[in-house]
């Protein structure tokens, strides 16, 4: 379990620092899906089997298809040297960098292990329901009014979307 | 004998030999595909088809990756060397990885445990078909862009826009599917068919009907082949792929088909089940069960190694009869225009898939309510409800062309045939009388 932990972590974060070196676009876009699969082993290691279909399925199979499709048919990636180059930017990316490892730093210092609670509590949760049933019942239940307004949200941005669209042709 | 799961040093056995076993039966399965379709065109067409190497010509796969490995591999000059290598792989592995899932027959007893006939019993089943299914794109997306070719990359991008839409579709129609199993692992699926009684075939009829189309669309097989239409893309994405990488197109192609066949055999057919409950088998709550008793106490399975092979030889039988379909109607119907494929999978399948969903739920939701057991009678009503659904979908899609157009010419030709018998003699015997 550790080893194969520490594989799909590296995997993770070699995919990540691919999506900033490399060169071609396409080819960011590919380190991109292999750290969204590599993160989707880790969901699996934890045993959010379902997080890492949805993982896979709507980011990795959907979302960054989309992306690909975008970069290929505006032929993207000869003029990001520009965009990129300057003393600013680089100060503002080490910034961020730096604040967020600062943070995860005194974070994990700092934290517990989950209680021992919680991980029984998941645990029979997904021998009452399944890996889907264990997310479900709670999203349909306790939490469902915020899932729908979720849902009114997204139906609105896609309508925003198509007016948009519909405007320049 | 007690029945447990196989565990320990034997299961690391039984595992690799599944392993081994499934995936190389998939690949020859793959090969004799091939072979199928030539022969089968041949046979629509009333011609032989490739009938020379060996017996009926059953060694033409092994002539033909011969030639394949033997052939020169070439490289557009301007394509993207890494990408052009990569998308083969690409497309390879998803189409065949979507088999693990999948249980090809009833358990297996031996002196260690019973082996499940299924590589990974994954808690997710069916989601991990839809996640690697929609990893195939990329393959197809890549061949496309780094063969740094315009029919090549239109191909590419017809498939892209193509299996994104039709995933769309292929997902809600397993959504009626997982309403009536209550879970997602395939096993489940096949054992709640069991228990109706009846393959979800019959009372989930439109939504067989949808997955069949979808999946059609999504292994971009005619009528569907938009990525690949040879009359305007030359052959699309592969176009510039040549030997070994080409026939890893194809083979992920065949692949694709044969996964595809077995998940359209365990969603609708039943799986692995045989009519009868003698084979009913599943793991509920660490024991093996085979039913349950009128006073819900359960009756344990009796697995043997007759009924493995009977179910394993079902399973082919349903799994067999899809590829033939699949090659039936490629070598049946002509190609869709790609508006047509657009607007079929937007406008047609997917509020066609939505209201499906409405409808399935809402009888669900009846038939529980009035307290019908999960039984023979559940499905019976489901069959009628869906049956007019369906009568009613083929009704408007076929908008009295293809169906009742057919039917119409029947009539008509009965017709012709009928009046020139009453008048043609007289007309015959004039004309023989003219001419002497």
């Amino acid at each position: 379990m550790t080893f194969f932990f520490y594989l799909f972590a590296g995997v993770a974060i070699g995919g990540g620092i691919g999506v900033v070196m490399s060169k071609n676009p396409v080819a960011s876009l590919l380190f991109m899906v292999t750290t969204l699969a590599a993160m989707a082993g880790t969901f699996v290691l934890l045993e959010a089997h379902f997080l890492a279909a949805i993982q896979i399925i709507v980011y990795a199979g959907a979302i960054m298809v989309l992306f690909l499709f975008v970069i290929m048919l505006l032929n993207l990636g000869h003029d990001y040297r520009k965009d990129l180059k300057g003393g600013a930017f680089a100060v503002l990316s080490f910034g961020v960098i730096g604040s967020i490892a600062g943070l995860l730093a005194t974070r994990l210092r700092t934290a517990d292990a989950m209680p021992a609670e919680g991980a029984i509590a998941i645990d029979a949760a997904l021998a009452e329901h399944g890996a889907v049933g264990a997310i479900a019942e709670p999203l349909y239940t306790t939490y469902v009014v915020p899932f729908e307004i979720t849902g009114i949200l997204l139906l609105v941005a896609i309508v925003g979307a198509v007016v948009l669209a519909k405007r320049e042709v | 004998m007690d029945l447990q799961p196989i565990s320990g040093v034997p299961a690391l056995i039984a595992i690799t030999a599944k392993n081994l076993l499934i995936f190389g039966g998939v690949l020859i399965v793959v090969a004799y595909a091939t072979l199928a379709e030539r022969r089968v065109s041949a046979f629509i067409q009333d011609r032989r088809g490739p009938n020379r190497v060996g017996p009926f010509g059953l060694f033409q796969p092994l002539a033909d990756g011969l030639k394949n490995i033997l052939k020169e591999e070439t490289l557009p000059a301007t394509a993207s060397r890494f990408f052009f290598v990569l998308a083969p792989l690409l497309v390879l592995v998803p189409s065949l990885v979507t088999f693990a899932v999948i249980p090809i027959a009833a358990p297996l007893p031996t002196p260690w445990g019973v082996v499940d006939m299924i590589i990974a019993d994954v808690p997710i089943g069916i989601l991990y078909v839809l996640a690697f299914s929609s990893l195939a794109v990329y393959g197809v997306v890549l061949g496309g862009w780094a063969s740094n070719n315009k029919y090549a990359f239109l191909g590419g991008l017809r498939a892209s826009a193509q299996m994104v839409s039709y995933e769309v579709a292929l997902g809600l129609s397993i959504i009626a599917v997982l309403m009536m199993t209550g879970n997602v692992t395939l096993a489940e699926m096949v054992w709640q068919q069991q228990q109706l009684g009846m393959w979800f075939a019959f009372p989930l009829s439109l939504a067989f009907i949808l997955f069949v189309v979808s999946a059609f669309a999504e292994t971009n097989r005619l009528p569907f082949d938009m990525p690949e239409a040879e009359s305007e893309l030359v052959t699309g994405y592969h176009t510039e792929y040549s030997a070994m990488k080409f026939s890893a197109f194809m083979i992920s192609e065949f692949g694709h088909m044969v996964t595809a066949s077995a998940l359209m055999a365990t969603l609708f057919l039943g799986g692995w089940d045989l009519p009868g409950t003698w084979d009913n088998a599943f793991w509920y709550q660490g024991q093996l069960i085979g039913g349950f008793a009128q006073d819900g106490s359960v009756i344990l399975a009796q697995p043997t190694w007759w009924k493995t092979l009977l179910t394993l030889g079902g399973f082919a039988a349903k799994t067999g009869f899809f590829l033939l379909l699949y090659i039936w109607i490629r070598w049946t119907l002509p190609r869709f225009r790609y508006d047509q494929v657009m607007a079929l999978g937007w406008k047609v399948m997917l509020p066609t898939a939505l209201a499906y969903i409405m409808l399935v739920g809402g009888t669900i939701l009846v038939l529980d309510e009035l307290g019908v057991a999960w039984g023979f009678g559940y499905g019976l009503a489901l069959t009628a409800v869906s049956g007019v659904a369906t009568f009613a979908f083929i009704f408007f899609i076929d908008r009295g062309r293809t169906i009742t157009g057919a039917a119409a010419g029947a009539a008509q030709k009965r017709e012709i045939k009928t009046i020139p018998q009453v008048s043609s003699r007289p007309a015959i015997a004039e004309h023989a009388a003219v001419g002497d």
